[in-house]
């Protein structure tokens, strides 16, 4: 996602929720309204004496709390978030707890959306002062009340790892104040540390994750660990083409299976309930479906592709323009033209899609990943025709998402609601989906397709023009407002503005309507741009005779960050040109995403069955402040993995309509072997942080590329790179 | 329903389920023991990785009514010192991201480390390949392994 207003949904939330709101200086009630939250409890969870604001408690037994109202599905806003509060109130990390905050827009809003939700790398970038202030807030409650109790001034108590010290040789613990804090008002505009004085943020170990220990022993709760009393698990068979919807049913078979309880019509398809998964699985397979799809989206991806490039050899809607290209184009030397093709993608996050909801008509609890708890609470209340003040949505660690769980459309919450409503009040329902409904289930990565024309003139790369095709991700959503004169600003990020200089230029696109759902997809655009781009630059600068990352720098004058950390990439990898070199050859690619800089080498040779073997990677990453240098790291292998695994091996091809890949049997996943060893540098930076989930993602994919290039491999044109070999 | 007798973790467990359900379901919706995730259901991904009398398996794909009279290990009931160095070094790295896949990911170590005590890169390629991380924390599993192997002074 990317930073624009959800106004609608934001306005609907703040109508709806008056009844939730509370105040921050209420910590009884802020209590009690996270009190569903499980991920991690202190010692004690009662003991929460002391809670100066919507985000941070601190219990008699000094265990610090913070609320973290972004979602942890891996990128380490648990520890991050916590991070903050910890640095400006001092706290003793080991007594530092985090949990997901409840969903309330008003307390927990991600400034960026204007409603509850994580995406489009904003967790640090949003909450980086709130959490200080939260932190630096609390410390100075602790401090007056330890200054009450001991008759000295404030200003002479020093706090250090959770104990408050006096000169005189007096000091306690922050538990022992927690409940005499808690009767003080609560201070306005507390100064923050200057950055000098950091003691935990961008200190290299000074924290480790909160979450580990927990995902190594299989303690941590995700949803699909969700077990009630009486509770029924729900599969539910959909059509097998979007669009298509039922038409009758016979569950006659389905019924025969012990365990199974019940099957219902719902919006989305038929709905199987059982006790546990696999009587629901096996009833589910015995359903005879009709299905009517005379609606339903009857393409291949082979159709689509022709149509997407017979629409990119005329010019779309404008999105940006500099000068004149198409003159330019004319008037150069040389004309170098690659059209770039993209398939469909599924997310395939590890624990697929699912969800607990207990509802007795009167008043809901849900619980599952949710990433834009707004939406999916107000979706929730309205189709159980509840008002959102009697609908509760707790935020459950979830096995993944890379954007899989933030739905324009809402519609697994949707649907959960919907199987909720069909069986009746009064029975707790967990949905679930399988691996084949995920890679099956649509909500994809549009497909795309980029044709690109670059003008050299002397040497000189003069000219650059783009013509993108494919789906918009905002048509039709609750987002819709983003979309700005024709142009859905997530189908253009990354190629609508480059870092390079380049005198004539202009991007325009094609928004087509295809009848597959399209879902932001980890870096959005970046995952389709980045490539298209990245591989155009190198390909130009080779062809004029260029260095690939001297070649860059050279036009990269108003890219001051961008070119720091090509700059730094090349130190780090020791860059001496591309090769090859005793086999291996290495490429290079920079990209902006989410206001982060990273950029990437990669060390290629051909390994067995002529696929490109990723031996190394170099990464540079400039995320203004590193709050994190470790959690950083992390995000930049684990993007460069993701990146990499689905640019050589992933697509959901669409057969007449059909998606062909059903599980990681055909949806090829990057696996140990094929991981490359990553060396990460974080380049130092006073900027204010941004995010990382996403930005380590997109040049991956150009970097492997550009050294198939200089192996005599080309740059793929069409991807994925290893086409049809799982 | 037939009825099964299962042993998970020292202790039997009887089960009334179909015959071919798969021991991960017995596991985690009859037993309670839902540190064994479900990650695709065809043993492509080895998120469901348990010991059947201390071969790593995935059970997602196996019936309970092959499982007999064998010793089943779950997460829950791994121990000893590969197992104890394991995960020790996974916290110590910050190996896991969304941490779904680590269960799976930590029990084929364990079974790993106690064939081959000093494992090189070929080795662990071999034995971790057919456990899937869609967060790519392979980087660090490879580096947590060989960490977990000099603690244990392999």
């Amino acid at each position: 996602m990317t930073h624009h207003d959800m106004q609608l949904s934001r306005r609907a939330a703040l109508a709806g929720m008056a009844g939730l709101v509370i105040g921050v200086c209420l910590p009884g009630a802020a209590i009690a309204q996270s009190g569903a939250a499980r991920a991690f409890r202190g010692s004690d969870p009662a003991a929460a004496a002391f809670a100066p604001n919507a985000f941070v408690r601190v219990g008699s037994d000094d265990t610090v709390t913070v609320l973290i109202k972004h979602i942890e599905f891996g990128q380490g806003p648990f520890t991050g978030l916590a991070t903050l509060v910890a640095e400006e109130m001092d706290a003793d990390w080991s007594k530092v707890r985090a949990e997901h905050a409840p969903s309330n827009a008003d307390l927990y809003k991600n400034f960026a959306f204007g409603a509850q939700g994580t995406g489009g790398s904003t967790a640090m970038a949003n909450s980086y002062e709130q959490m200080r202030k939260a932190g630096a807030t609390a410390r100075a409650m602790l401090v007056a009340a330890a200054a009450a109790a001991w008759r000295v001034p404030a200003g002479e108590i020093t706090v250090e790892k959770g104990v408050l010290r006096h000169a005189s040789g007096r000091e306690g613990r922050f538990g022992e104040f927690a409940e005499a804090a808690a009767r003080l008002a609560v201070p306005a505009d507390v100064p923050l540390k200057d950055p000098s004085a950091f003691r935990l943020i961008g200190r290299e170990g000074a924290v480790r994750r909160l979450d580990s220990a927990i995902k190594a022993n299989g303690s941590a709760q995700f949803t699909i660990d969700i077990r009630e009393p009486g509770m029924l698990t729900v599969l539910v068979a959909r059509p097998p083409r979007f669009g298509g919807n039922v038409a009758s049913f016979d569950a006659t078979a389905t019924r025969a299976v012990a365990g199974v309880v019940d099957v219902k019509q719902i919006p989305s398809g038929v709905a199987v309930y059982a006790q546990g998964f696999w009587p629901a699985a096996k009833g589910r397979d015995l359903l005879r479906v009709t299905w009517d799809e005379q609606a339903a989206e009857r393409r291949s991806s082979a159709q689509l592709i022709e149509e997407y490039r017979a629409l990119a050899q005329r010019p779309g809607t404008l999105a940006s323009a500099k000068g004149d290209a198409q003159a330019a184009l004319r008037g150069a030397d040389r004309v170098i033209e690659a059209e770039f093709v993209f398939p469909y993608l599924a997310h395939a996050p590890m624990e697929p899609l699912d969800g607990y909801l207990q509802w007795d008509g009167e008043r809901a609890l849900a619980r599952l990943g949710s990433q834009l708890q707004t939406g999916d609470h107000m979706t929730i209340a309205g189709i159980l025709g509840l008002t959102p003040d009697k609908v509760e949505v707790e935020t459950m660690l979830a096995g993944g998402s890379f954007g899989r769980r933030a739905q324009q459309d809402m519609h697994f919450a949707a649907e959960l609601a919907a199987v909720a409503k069909a069986i009746g009040p009064g029975r707790a329902v967990k949905l679930m989906w399988t691996r084949e409904d995920d890679i099956r289930g649509g909500h994809y990565r549009s497909l795309f397709v980029h044709r690109l024309r670059g003008g050299l003139r002397g040497g000189k790369i003069v000219a650059w023009a783009s013509t993108s095709v494919g789906q918009s991700i905002l048509q039709g959503s609750p987002f819709e407002a983003m979309i700005k004169d024709g142009i859905d600003p997530t189908s253009v990020e990354g190629a609508n503005e480059l870092p390079y200089e380049i005198a004539d230029f202009r991007c325009d696109l094609h928004t087509t309507q295809v009848g597959v759902p399209v879902l932001w997809w980890r870096s959005v655009g970046h995952s389709h741009t980045g490539y298209a781009v990245e591989c155009f630059i190198d390909e130009l600068l080779e062809q004029a005779g260029q260095d690939p990352v001297t070649g860059r720098l050279a036009l990269m004058n108003g890219a001051p960050r961008a070119a720091g950390v090509l700059r730094a990439v090349a130190e780090l990898a020791k860059w001496s040109g591309p090769g090859p070199r005793d086999g291996r050859a290495r490429g290079v690619a920079v990209v902006e995403s989410f206001d982060s800089f990273i950029a990437q080498i990669a060390e290629v040779s051909v390994g067995n069955g002529g696929e490109p073997r990723v031996h190394k990677v170099w990464c540079a990453v400039d995320c203004g402040v590193a709050v994190n240098p470790d959690v950083i790291r992390a995000q930049m292998e684990g993007g460069i993995g993701f990146g990499l695994g689905h640019a050589l091996f992933a697509e959901v091809e669409l057969d007449q309509g059909r998606p062909v890949p059903a599980n990681f049997d055909t949806y090829r996943s990057l696996r140990i072997h094929e991981m490359p060893d990553v060396e990460v540098t974080v380049v130092r930076s006073t900027e204010k942080p941004t995010g990382v989930g996403e930005p380590g993602v997109p040049p991956i994919g150009p970097a492997v590329a550009n050294a198939m290039a200089r192996l005599g491999l080309g740059r793929p044109r069409r991807l994925p790179i290893v086409r049809g070999a799982v | 329903m037939p009825k099964f007798d299962v042993k998970v973790n020292s202790r039997i467990h009887a089960v009334d389920v179909d015959a071919d359900t798969p021991l991960l379901w017995v596991l985690r919706d009859s037993i309670g023991l839902t540190g064994t995730k479900f990650g695709c259901g065809v043993a492509q991904c080895g998120a469901c990785t348990v010991f059947i009398d201390g071969r790593p398996l995935r059970s997602c794909s196996l019936p309970v009514s092959a499982v007999g009279s064998a010793d089943v290990t779950t997460i829950e009931g791994v121990s000893g010192r590969e197992a104890e160095a394991v995960q020790r070094a996974w916290a110590t790295r910050d190996v896991p991201q969304c941490g779904y896949c680590q269960s799976g990911q930590v029990m084929s170590a364990v079974a790993l480390l106690r064939r081959i005590p000093k494992p090189g890169d070929r080795d662990i390629d071999l034995a971790m390949n057919g456990n899937i991380c869609r967060c790519a924390t392979y980087v660090r599993i490879r580096a947590a392994i060989k960490d977990a192997a000099t603690t244990l002074g392999g």
